[in-house]
């Protein structure tokens, strides 16, 4: 499903990733570990197109994404942060991606409650984005994200900061939902916990490059 | 929720758009700004040219009285002020808000109308001397002390004053080595902006001053228009280019140095002893009496007309206000700011996107948004003057230069409204959009405009202000044929006859209520620290 090839990448001038390489398969979870300025939210941003690699290839589903914009790749960014639109509620966040896709209205409140249900927050659709706890606005983050149903799902560290509890609970729920709907995912953190408890397949982003490592 | 955008400065999205931005903006500052006082510098460029006219006795006496005047209306100006920026710095009252708001009034009304109100309100013994002038400044630049001394009074820690009190310091005491000391910096910022207001006063001088109080400004129109004495004009606006250009150059140092990061207020309490009670509304009733008089003056004085013993209510000057000539000064004005604000919002639009989604090298063009200005108006309209007004199309006579002129003045503040507003929007928001599907455009108006919205109204709303009131440009621009508001009045008001006066007074209380809308939406529009 995707396929990174002799990935090169450069941080503040200093090559941070050298020929590395990672091939993710349909349905599969996997993710990356590795200590923070190791590059693996920086490979998260390549791979959404969001930045150019120093040289190296990305293929999603067989197609080369080569000077493809973001918009075209269909792949879903869950941010650390999470980036939640602050000028639009919770239904409207979750819904941005089918209205830009001018999908008809009936499919898009189908679609919207499907999601708000699957993450338990029916009651919060007309919520100001403002007033969410950070697990909530996590959620919907996440919601956003696989409503459109990407090919590819990136989740950048998207348990960190928050509270022990809301952290498993939230780790369980995305792992049953994302399994569910057999969405591909790389997943990146430096938590080696939450990584084998989340994926099929734990890889550490150091080992990706130089010495020529290729990980099936 | 966290706020910080992506750490990775990526090139922005909206880079190859970005690219074209500059062309518009830059071609307008060309041609209404830089080709018209490069005209002036040019031709006044001469030493012999400049030594005569600066040998001119009339000329020299504008400029001693220019200087003079600006001194003594700073120092009034902070006279006055200051007893309000304590009592609205220091304690919380019920209508402090109000009372805020109502000091701001007058620095957005026109000049022409605060000249007018002081004919108004002062008695004829008053008009056209140099306390009228100083007054009226003073009136003007209130909310400058207010809002700049204000800031850094309500940011002094009370025990710092406490501690003073308790080492045996007299309350005044406490004020003259402790208080005063921490303010001096922010009072001579106000100090400064206020003095440069003053120095380029224009509008106010022309209603107020009269013969023998001219200033530079009026004394470069007088030259121009009236007598036809170019070389003394070019002259004169090449001294206060020179002027204008030190003094901000002064400022903007001084801002930087001063720049503080801001601090939550601390320092207000509720007045609680009777003595606190009584002075803290009084300078507050005071400030708020002194503010409101000229106004009411003017609604005052366009319903009556005083004749020799008698007062007698009229609605003549009301009636007057439906008179054709004033109909379409109402309408030229309504045109014209309407034309100004769509050309100043945009070109400061296309300014601000450029610069901050363009190229880094871009940072020139936010550099020169801003020359307008160190030009004051009346040397904008001077140079369009001189520059257009020969062939191959004499463009000085099209109406649109008059709009062209008020968006050239407005378009810095459109700038220092939006581009801060453009900065703070995360660029994760527009990384999260295009990871959704969205195409740059489609991103830009889903994100970028809704967040800058309230922004774009704002800057809207003070062009639309700007223009309204403009005078500087405006007289060297108008034609009879399409005579803005400010012209009308001051032509009226200049010309004897107590039946023209009471005309002019309605106008400008129109004017006041225009204007009055207009600074009610900018502060709706006002983006709120919550949305970001």
């Amino acid at each position: 499903m995707l396929a990174l090839t002799d990935i090169t990448l450069n941080y503040e001038g200093r090559t941070i990733l050298n020929t590395a390489c990672l091939n993710v398969a349909r349905g599969e979870i996997v993710s990356l570990v590795g200590p923070s300025g190791s590059g693996k939210t920086t490979l998260l941003r390549v791979i959404a197109g969001l930045e150019q690699p120093i040289q190296g290839t990305v293929v999603i589903d067989n197609k080369l994404m080569t000077g493809i914009p973001t918009h075209k790749r269909d792949v879903g960014l869950v941010f650390q942060d999470n980036q939640l639109f602050p000028h639009l509620c919770v239904f409207d966040n979750i819904a941005y991606s089918l209205r830009i896709k001018r999908v008809s209205k009936a499919l898009q409140i189908e679609k919207v409650n499907e999601m708000l249900s699957l993450i338990g927050m029916e009651d919060l659709a007309r919520r100001d984005v403002g007033q969410l706890s950070g697990g909530e606005a996590k959620r919907i983050a996440v919601a956003r994200a696989l409503v459109a149903n990407p090919l590819v799902l990136l989740l950048d560290e998207p348990l960190t900061g928050l509270d022990a509890e809301m952290h498993d609970r939230l780790l369980d729920d995305m792992g049953a939902l994302l399994r569910a709907r057999r969405t591909t995912v790389v997943h990146v953190t430096h938590d080696h916990d939450e990584a084998t408890r989340l994926s099929d397949r734990v890889v550490d982003v150091r080992t990706l490059g130089q010495s020529g490592v290729q990980l099936q | 929720m966290n706020q910080v955008a992506s750490t990775n400065v990526a090139p922005s999205l909206y880079r190859r758009s970005a690219r074209w931005l500059w062309i518009a903006p830059a071609v307008f500052l060309v041609l209404i700004l830089v080709i018209p006082t490069t005209a002036i510098i040019l031709r006044g460029a001469t030493f012999e040219g400049f030594r005569d006219v600066l040998n001119n006795s009339t000329i020299k006496q504008a400029l001693w009285f220019t200087a003079w005047q600006a001194l003594a209306s700073t120092a009034l100006t902070l006279i006055v002020a200051l007893p309000a920026t304590f009592v609205l710095s220091r304690f919380t009252f019920t209508g402090n808000r109000a009372l805020q708001a109502l000091i701001t009034v007058p620095f957005l009304l026109p000049t022409v109308v605060v000249g007018a109100a002081f004919l108004a309100v002062l008695p004829s013994q008053l008009h056209y001397t140099a306390t009228a002038l100083i007054v009226a400044h003073a009136y003007f630049n209130l909310t400058v002390v207010v809002r700049i001394v204000g800031a850094r009074w309500e940011q002094l820690h009370p025990g710092i004053e406490q501690a003073a009190r308790t080492l045996g310091a007299s309350p005044f005491a406490v004020f003259r080595t402790v208080t005063l000391p921490l303010l001096r910096s922010a009072l001579a910022t106000a100090s400064g902006v206020i003095a440069l207001f003053a120095f380029t006063s224009y509008g106010i001088v022309r209603t107020l001053g009269g013969p023998g109080r001219a200033t530079i400004e009026t004394e470069i129109y007088t030259r121009s228009v009236l007598i036809g004495d170019m070389p003394g004009a070019i002259a004169l606006s090449i001294v206060q280019m020179i002027v204008l250009t030190a003094l901000l150059w002064w400022w903007a140092k001084r801002h930087r140095d001063t720049s503080e990061s801001p601090q939550i207020s601390v320092a207000q309490r509720s007045p609680s002893t009777r003595g606190q009670i009584a002075l803290v509304y009084g300078i507050a009733l005071a400030t708020a009496a002194v503010v409101i008089a000229p106004l009411s003056a003017l609604v005052w004085r366009s319903l009556t007309r005083t004749t020799p013993g008698a007062t007698r209510f009229t609605l003549s000057g009301w009636r007057a206000v439906t008179s054709s000539t004033t109909l379409s000064a109402i309408s030229t004005s309504t045109l014209f700011a309407l034309c100004a604000m769509v050309i100043a919002t945009v070109l400061g639009l296309m300014v601000a996107l450029g610069v901050a989604y363009g190229s880094p090298r871009f940072v020139w063009l936010e550099r020169i948004s801003v020359l307008p200005l160190t030009v004051s108006a009346v040397t904008i309209g001077l140079g369009i003057l001189i520059t257009y007004d020969t062939t191959p199309y004499d463009f000085r006579s099209a109406w649109m230069v008059t709009p062209l002129a008020h968006s050239l003045i407005a378009l810095p503040l459109v700038v220092r409204i939006v581009l801060p507003v453009v900065r703070q929007i995360p660029r994760g928001l527009q990384s999260v959009a295009s990871t959704l599907g969205a195409t740059p455009l489609q991103t830009w108006l889903t994100v970028d405009r809704p967040l800058m919205s309230r922004a774009i109204g704002a800057s809207a709303a003070i062009a639309f202000a700007i223009s309204i009131g403009e005078f500087g440009a405006t007289s060297f621009l108008t034609r009879r044929s399409s005579e803005t508001l400010p012209v009308t009045i001051s032509r009226l008001l200049s010309r004897p006859g107590d039946a023209l006066r009471t005309q002019a007074y309605a106008l400008c209380v129109i004017v006041v209520v225009i204007s009055m809308i207009a600074i009610f939406l900018i502060d709706m529009l006002r983006p709120s620290r919550k949305a970001k």
